[in-house]
């Protein structure tokens, strides 16, 4: 369904994605790990379209994303939603406005319609009644369930999720966690997560990939990844200072 | 020779960022065009930003319209009063407000409270992913963001230079007749006479293109915004710096044109 072959992406003399190959599998959550600024982030914008690669096909579906023009990436697009690390909710509209956007964009939805939508959304990922409030006036947990309320409006078939449990505490975050797993089984998504949050990636993953120096280095099931002899993954999964990953 | 050589290669790069920086800048503009043609046609956004750029702006161009009638009127009396022809100071009033000062001293206005504004709100957007969360959604941001706002400056900084033009001109009425002792109807005989329609027109246009300035140069400051808060600071400064000589500059150039 995703597939990245042999990705290139450098930022001026810095090569973030050096060759990278990827397959990620239809109706299951793939997590991808790997230290922060590795790239991580810059890999799943070019899943979605958001940046183009240097060499190296993008794969969605058997079309090569990177060849198309905006018209068709758009309708490409249309697969996916995105949670992004901080929800990037408008902020100049209402929760509601937010979640009935992708509506409003791209179906011809009645008013009544897309406003038992909103709700629907909204009670998915169990909040209810927020439709009024401004995304100023929600903590940050609230944000990203709105977020990703927003994401699901268009009941897509692909979400990705940038580091979706960054700057929670312990309780929000096992919240989060149990809706990304509720929202996958209900809607039969294909989810792709970055992360580096060791806790979580167990949680959630039904398989785990590797980044590590522009290259994905390990890909499998979360058995698998915590079982591995590789340096580099039993380091991630320490925490430890010492090792093959250099601290800068 | 080695600093010679250092100056001349930061005069190349310099002319180089420039000239990358007003092509871009071109592009912008050729999309929003491109973008504003088609539809849907989001009247409620560009209503929202004509009442930002337009309704919220009007104390503050009544303000600084009525002072610049004002102290045009008080320097001109001193000047003509040295030939005996202070029966010009009305025309003259009449024909810099609307020729020059009510276009220019609006934008530069609208340049300080909107211009900035529209930086700083598509460069926090911008850092704050929510530019890409529009292209996630396959929404053109140009078309959400960029097209309304050109809109609503293009046709209310002229708006507002009307309201400009009309409060120079009662200020200097009044400072003219009333703490100047100019008669009144010598005052009036002279704008009427002297100042065509042609001179409110004209200033109209420089207006509009005004507004177009200001605001396609904020927004694409915003738009390219990098980094955080800094570089959304940075963004807006410059869209102020960058749009108020711009606008200068073009005056000049609409002006020989024009009169």
């Amino acid at each position: 369904m995703i597939r990245l072959i042999e990705v290139h992406k450098s930022f001026g003399p810095q090569k973030v994605l050096d060759g990278l190959n990827l397959e990620i599998e239809r109706g299951k959550t793939t997590v991808i790990i790997g230290r922060s600024g590795g790239g991580k982030s810059v890999l799943l914008k070019h899943v979605i379209g958001l940046l183009k690669p240097d060499s190296g096909q993008v794969l969605i579906d058997g079309v090569d994303i990177t060849k198309l023009n905006d018209r068709e990436l758009n309708e490409i697009r249309k697969k996916f939603g995105m949670l992004f690390q901080e929800a990037a909710l408008f902020d100049s509209m209402t929760v509601g406005e937010n979640v009935a956007f992708p509506l409003r964009e791209h179906t011809k939805m009645k008013e009544d319609e897309i406003r038992d939508t909103v709700a629907e959304r909204l009670r998915v990922v169990g909040l209810k009644g927020v439709e009024t409030k401004m995304p100023s006036e929600l903590s940050g947990g609230m944000r990203k369930r709105v977020g990703l309320a927003r994401a699901i409006a268009l009941r897509p078939q692909i979400v990705l999720f940038d580091e979706p449990t960054t700057g929670l505490d312990p309780v929000m975050t096992e919240a989060v966690n149990q809706l990304i797993m509720d929202t996958q089984r209900s809607f039969d998504l294909t989810c792709v997560v970055i992360s580096h949050d060791v806790q979580s990636i167990f949680r959630i993953g039904q398989k785990i990939a590797m980044l590590h120096e522009g290259r994905i280095i390990a890909c499998g099931t979360p058995d698998v990844i915590e079982t591995s002899d590789n340096p580099v993954i039993r380091q991630f999964l320490a925490g430890s200072i010492e090792g093959p990953i250099k601290i800068m | 020779m080695k600093n010679f050589i250092t100056a001349l290669d930061l005069l190349g790069k310099t002319m180089m960022r420039g000239m990358e920086e007003a092509g871009s800048i071109a592009v912008l503009f050729v999309s929003v065009v491109a973008w504003s043609v088609r539809p849907p046609f989001r009247l409620k956004d560009i209503v929202k930003q004509m009442e930002f750029v337009g309704v919220r702006s009007i104390f503050l161009v009544v303000l600084t319209g009525t002072f610049i009638g004002m102290v045009m009127a008080l320097q001109g009396y001193h000047g003509f009063r040295m030939f005996g022809a202070e029966s010009l100071v009305g025309s003259t009033v009449a024909l810099g407000m609307t020729r020059e000062l009510g276009p220019v001293i609006t934008a530069l206005m609208i340049t300080g409270r909107c211009g900035s504004a529209m930086a700083a709100e598509l460069g926090t957007m911008r850092v704050t992913e929510q530019i890409d969360a529009l292209y996630v959604m396959a929404a053109n941001p140009v078309k959400h963001l960029i097209v309304p706002r050109m809109i609503a400056a293009i046709i209310m900084v002229p708006m507002l230079t009307v309201v400009s033009d009309f409060v120079g001109i009662v200020g200097g009425y009044f400072v003219g007749v009333h703490l100047l002792h100019i008669n009144s109807g010598v005052f009036m005989a002279n704008i009427t006479k002297l100042v065509d329609l042609n001179d409110i027109y004209n200033g109209l246009v420089k207006a509009a293109v005004f507004g177009l300035i200001l605001s396609l140069i904020g927004c694409y400051k915003g738009f390219n915004t990098k980094g955080g808060a800094e570089g959304v600071g940075r963004a807006t400064t410059e869209s102020v710096v960058l749009s108020s000589v711009a606008i200068l500059v073009s005056d000049y150039f609409l002006t020989a044109l024009m009169f």
